[in-house]
């Protein structure tokens, strides 16, 4: 019987589930208006109009406080030797093929790939974000940036909710790597298994 | 406002097709400007007609006024002191307003279902009671025109006088402007009517004298007659050659329905990933818990 080993720490779990409601939010208020397939989406909101002015308000809000946890985060994500080699085997990984995988830390090549992906697009979604927003900032810039940021607005979007789905997925295909984040902690194996270096870290053996 | 419900050739953010049992004839307003006297009165017209009542603005030392479009002034008089040739002062005055394009950007950008329509008759037309202020119209717009109001948030435009157009009337600023420099009918009648005054034009030395009826928006149900039709940029900068900024088409054009497949497959790729490949379960996991 062994001891779970704690993962991450009330503070760091409360973060992460305000940027993931924040996303939620803001990734159904934006896709309703993204294409009209998704506008029904805006009812959620209290109607088209709400949706507007609420999206906004959320993006901030998942900024500020993605950008406290990727402070936090940050020092993780440094990708090593042992980070390529488990990219190079990413196809193994997929077809649950883990056998001399090399022991990585903290974060696997692809937990830092979308770490990555999100330090970029979370900034540029707040920045084309603040061109377009109406009625406050969009009046003062020209039109050419409020075309270009539309553009930039709607792809990193795009790419940003398809790294959630590859995140979410993630989660749910391997197994007891939720508990880390709703209860803080993960069994021995799991990270014996998964995060070896950061196992012998955490343990010391 | 819908007055015309049957006769709708597009309706933004929707992708089905719309109440067209009825055909109508496509309409064009035709504005001379070698006639135009810069009186405004057909500005008087649009306000009166439309119970529209501009802020009293500041003289910043031009005619314009006021100055600019907005949601309570739907056209304005831009005046321009040109000298085409040396020592030769031209005043031009166009009257700048929405085209009513043939391929409205604003509709094409317009995220909410029946905020903009364009109606068969080739009028395009904002129902403000759909419309959520989020000003993607002003980026389709190749001719600046659409304004969203500081006090409720939505956008207003030109509607060629939809309401009028619909009961068989022509827009008030037809029926007012003294000099018939705006004239109003069928599009290919305002057309032949527009080469009849073309070649008076050249007639008299203005050897350039045009139609503006951009083909960039597939044509517009408000066109021009220019003196100098190959400088249209001479009237307060009408564009050349007009069109949908490519930014929104990428934007707004086949990207979009791509995206959403690339979402929908992403998740499906999941989900058969977890029923072929399976979890990744650790095996001494069972004695732990
Ligand atoms: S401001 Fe109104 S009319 Fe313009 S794009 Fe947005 S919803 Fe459509
Ligand atoms: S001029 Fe602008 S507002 Fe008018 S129909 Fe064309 S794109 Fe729409």
């Amino acid at each position: 019987m062994s001891k779970p080993i704690q993962r991450y720490t009330a503070r760091e779990r409360s973060n992460h589930w305000v940027v993931a409601i924040a996303f939620i939010l803001a990734g159904l208020s934006g896709l309703a208006l993204f294409h009209p397939a998704f506008f029904f989406l805006t009812n959620l909101f209290g109607g088209g109009p709400w949706t507007r002015i609420l999206h906004p308000f959320i993006g901030v809000v998942m900024f500020l406080f993605f950008m406290a946890m990727a402070a936090r985060f940050w020092r993780f994500n440094h990708f090593t030797a042992a980070d390529r080699q488990w990219m190079a085997r990413i196809g193994d990984v997929i077809r649950n093929r883990d056998q001399g995988l090399p022991e990585i830390g903290k974060y696997n090549a692809g937990q830092k790939y979308l770490f990555w992906t999100m330090v970029v697009s979370i900034p540029l979604l707040l920045l084309s974000g603040i061109v377009i927003w109406q009625p406050w900032f969009a009046p003062y810039f020209p039109i050419w940036l409020l075309r270009a940021a539309v553009v930039v607005h709607a792809l990193t979007a795009w790419i940003m909710i398809l790294g959630i789905i590859v995140h979410v997925y993630a989660a749910i295909w391997v197994k007891g790597s939720v508990r880390a984040m709703t209860r803080g902690t993960v069994s021995e194996a799991w990270a014996k298994h998964h995060h070896r270096a950061w196992y012998r870290e955490m343990t010391g053996k | 406002m819908a007055l015309q419900s049957l006769d709708i050739k597009a309706r933004s953010a929707t992708t089905t097709q719309s109440p067209a049992a009825r055909k109508t004839t496509e309409v064009a307003k035709l504005i001379d400007i070698s006639k135009c006297i810069g009186c405004k009165a057909c500005q008087a017209a649009c306000m009166e007609w439309n119970d529209l009542r501009d802020d009293i603005g500041h003289n910043v030392g031009v005619y314009d006024n006021p100055h600019d479009l907005s949601d309570q002034s739907w056209t304005v008089m831009r005046f321009s002191e040109v000298e085409v040739e040396q020592g030769r002062l031209e005043w031009l005055i166009r009257k700048d307003g929405c085209m009513h394009c043939a391929d409205p950007g604003c509709l094409k950008a317009c995220p909410s279902p029946g905020a903009i329509v364009q109606y068969s008759n080739g009028i395009v037309d904002f129902h403000e009671e759909n419309c959520i202020g989020c000003g993607y119209c002003i980026t389709g717009c190749p001719f600046n025109i659409p304004r969203i109001s500081k006090k409720d948030h939505k956008a207003y435009k030109c509607t060629l006088c939809s309401d009028r157009v619909g009961v068989g009337l022509e827009p008030a600023c037809v029926k007012t402007c003294p000099t018939g420099a705006i004239v109003f009918g069928s599009k290919a009648d305002m057309i032949h009517h527009a080469e009849g005054r073309i070649t008076d034009l050249k007639e008299r030395g203005y050897s350039n004298a045009a139609l503006y009826d951009p083909k960039g928006v597939g044509g517009t149900h408000v066109m021009y007659v220019l003196q100098h039709g190959d400088k249209p940029e001479l009237y307060a900068n009408l564009p050349k050659d007009p069109g949908i900024s490519p930014l929104v088409g990428l934007w707004k054009g086949v990207t979009k329905p791509l995206m959403n497949l690339g979402l929908g497959l992403a998740v499906f790729a999941g989900f058969f990933h977890y029923v072929t490949a399976g979890p990744k379960e650790v095996e001494e996991e069972e004695k732990t818990d």
